[in-house]
């Protein structure tokens, strides 16, 4: 399989602008900058890659609703603030490649006729932010950014921007709120960002591991990204793999991968007993029991399919020492605690349902308490202003129904 | 009175030249004024309310959305273990204990000479080096209560 993503990720002075340039760095932009801007969206747009934070949006079809010539400056704005529980690919890249991101951003802001950008990092990874600056430093240095990008007279800036602690900011209207320096509450869409984001202008958000892939597809030509993949989810992606298995880590693979393969190959098997269930997307998207992961395959369609998401890629394997009600104790406090508070059906339902749980597994439940959770899940879904209320609702339908007996048990005890 | 010093002064015109729009550097001024200050007081919003141009109020507001902007004063090491789903399967809590039994805090607390504090707190992005902690600018990976042990003693003798 050829590697988009992590081809040099294990090459210890990749993080260098020299030895990324030795390696075909660069190439993607010299490439895009000799096409017209226009080609360049039809090239990401022909190549089928979706964002990879975890909507799946058409990126090149989020790019092309930019309009242009409207007197106002359009903004990129690279969505690093990757907070969603069991996710921890964007971290790679930005430790590892990070002159791949900023290839792909200055393609990216080529092809939207941006001249200023900036990269939401989450505050906890500062120290993945030096390694950055320190690839943007010496990408100014190179004349790749600033005055002129890459030789051609198109002056373009790139800062960092650090977040300060809010799971909420990944959601793209809030990112660009907190980016405004204001609480980091979540916009009523529309108008969509790519009419009106930033300071009121054009605005593209897009995630760290979909402006990454940008620089290949550009160079490889949208055909060779195409190919791979299935017939909807094209391309590869990365998968975040984490929980009882014997080798956690981040793993990129053509997307329609099955599920099972991913775990006993690549992370080396289930630890400590036998599969229970699985999250395939992030805490936000519903679990999957053992059985319902055999034969899924890892693509947006598949896992809808089988009744979950693709979501963010942030694997998470439960063995069958797990009890899950516990899990969704710990999912539900995180939702409550990260709710902004604008919407009163997140603000109040993430809380209830947490306390409900908590309650729960101390062993202090009744039985209509489980039902309330579905009543607490119908109260919030599709109640509110962004999808975190959603987000909530999803791993508690999904654990309660799947695994109702044990959350009984808990009740009886 | 409270006020930053040159190099801060410096770091804080810096910060403003990255935006086109003063208001938008509120968060990084914000952060700077804690690394100066150590936390957001009332007394420390008045300042960057006063420089910035807005009512203290709005910074305060400002702060109080975001975790890492503390609202009360925190050590001189903070250290924040996670507590979600892959950290809290790897084992967080045994880890937890340990900080209790040595440092004698909840979470929330500060031992009296200033030195630790320590919050539980959500997903770090280490999943797969779980348990996962975080001080200052570090993160300390794949955490025991052995390891955790060593860390503070580490820590107290910086």
């Amino acid at each position: 399989m050829n590697k988009v993503l992590l081809a040099n990720v294990d090459q210890p002075d990749q993080t260098n602008i020299d030895k990324y340039r030795e390696r075909g760095g660069y190439q993607g932009l010299q490439k895009a900058l000799a096409m017209e801007q226009t080609a360049v969206i039809d090239e990401v747009k022909a190549s089928g890659l979706r964002g990879r934070g975890g909507a799946g949006f058409p990126t090149g079809m989020k790019w092309g609703f930019v309009p242009r010539n409207t007197g106002k400056a359009t903004y990129l704005l690279c969505n690093a603030d990757e907070s969603e529980p069991g996710t921890f690919k964007d971290r790679l890249l930005l430790e590892r490649d990070p002159h791949m991101l900023i290839e792909g951003m200055a393609i990216a802001c080529y092809a939207l006729d941006c001249h200023l950008s900036y990269i939401y990092i989450r505050g906890e990874y500062e120290f993945v932010a030096y390694t950055v600056q320190k690839a943007l430093d010496e990408a100014y240095a190179a004349k790749i950014l600033g005055p002129s990008l890459m030789g051609k007279d198109y002056p373009l800036d790139i800062f960092i921007h650090l977040g300060q602690g809010a799971y909420i900011c990944g959601e793209e209207t809030s990112l660009i709120e907190s980016l405004e320096g204001y609480r980091g509450y979540p916009r009523l869409k529309p108008p969509f960002p790519a009419v009106s984001g930033f300071l009121a202008s054009p605005t593209v958000v897009n995630n760290v591991e979909t402006l990454c892939a940008v620089p290949w597809i550009v160079k490889n030509g949208a055909a060779a990204y195409s190919a791979m993949g299935t017939e909807k989810s094209k391309g590869t992606k990365l998968f975040s793999i984490s929980g009882h298995v014997s080798k956690p880590g981040t793993y990129e693979v053509e997307l329609g991968y099955p599920l099972m393969d991913l775990i006993n190959n690549e992370a080396g098997g289930v630890t400590g007993g036998k599969l229970k269930a699985v999250i395939p997307g992030g805490s936000s998207v519903p679990v999957l029991t053992a059985a319902e992961c055999e034969g899924v395959t890892l693509d947006y369609e598949a896992l809808l399919k089988a009744g979950s998401m693709l979501g963010s890629g942030g694997v998470i394997v439960f063995n069958d020492t797990v009890k899950m009600p516990e899990v969704l104790s710990v999912i539900a406090d995180f939702y409550a605690h990260e709710s902004c508070g604008q919407c009163t059906p997140c603000r109040e339902g993430t809380g209830w349902a947490a306390k409900i749980l908590r309650n729960l597994v101390a062993g202090k439940g009744k039985v209509p308490d489980i039902d309330l959770l579905y009543k607490i899940a119908d109260m919030m879904e599709g109640k509110t202003i962004c999808p975190l209320a959603d987000a909530d609702v999803m791993p508690i339908r999904s654990f309660v129904t799947k695994f109702r007996s044990e959350f009984e048990s808990f009740c009886a005890s | 009175m409270i006020q930053f010093n040159e190099e801060a002064m410096r770091r804080y015109q810096t910060i403003i030249s990255h935006y086109p729009e003063k208001r938008a550097a509120v968060l990084p001024v914000l952060t700077l004024a804690q690394r100066e200050f150590g936390w957001i007081s009332p007394e420390v919003a008045d300042y960057v309310g006063n420089l910035m141009g807005y009512p203290p109020s709005d910074m305060l507001s400002v702060a109080t959305f975001y975790t890492m902007l503390h609202k009360k004063p925190a050590g001189k090491y903070h250290m924040e273990i996670c507590r979600n789903v892959s950290c809290w399967l790897m084992g967080t809590y045994a880890c937890v204990d340990e900080i209790k039994r040595r440092l004698k805090i909840e979470p929330g607390g500060i031992t009296p000479d200033g030195k630790f504090s320590f919050a539980l707190t959500e997903c770090l992005g280490s999943c797969g080096t779980a348990p996962a902690m975080q001080v200052g600018d570090r993160y300390f990976e794949n955490l025991t209560p052995q390891k955790i042990g060593e860390i503070i003693e580490k820590l107290s003798n910086e």
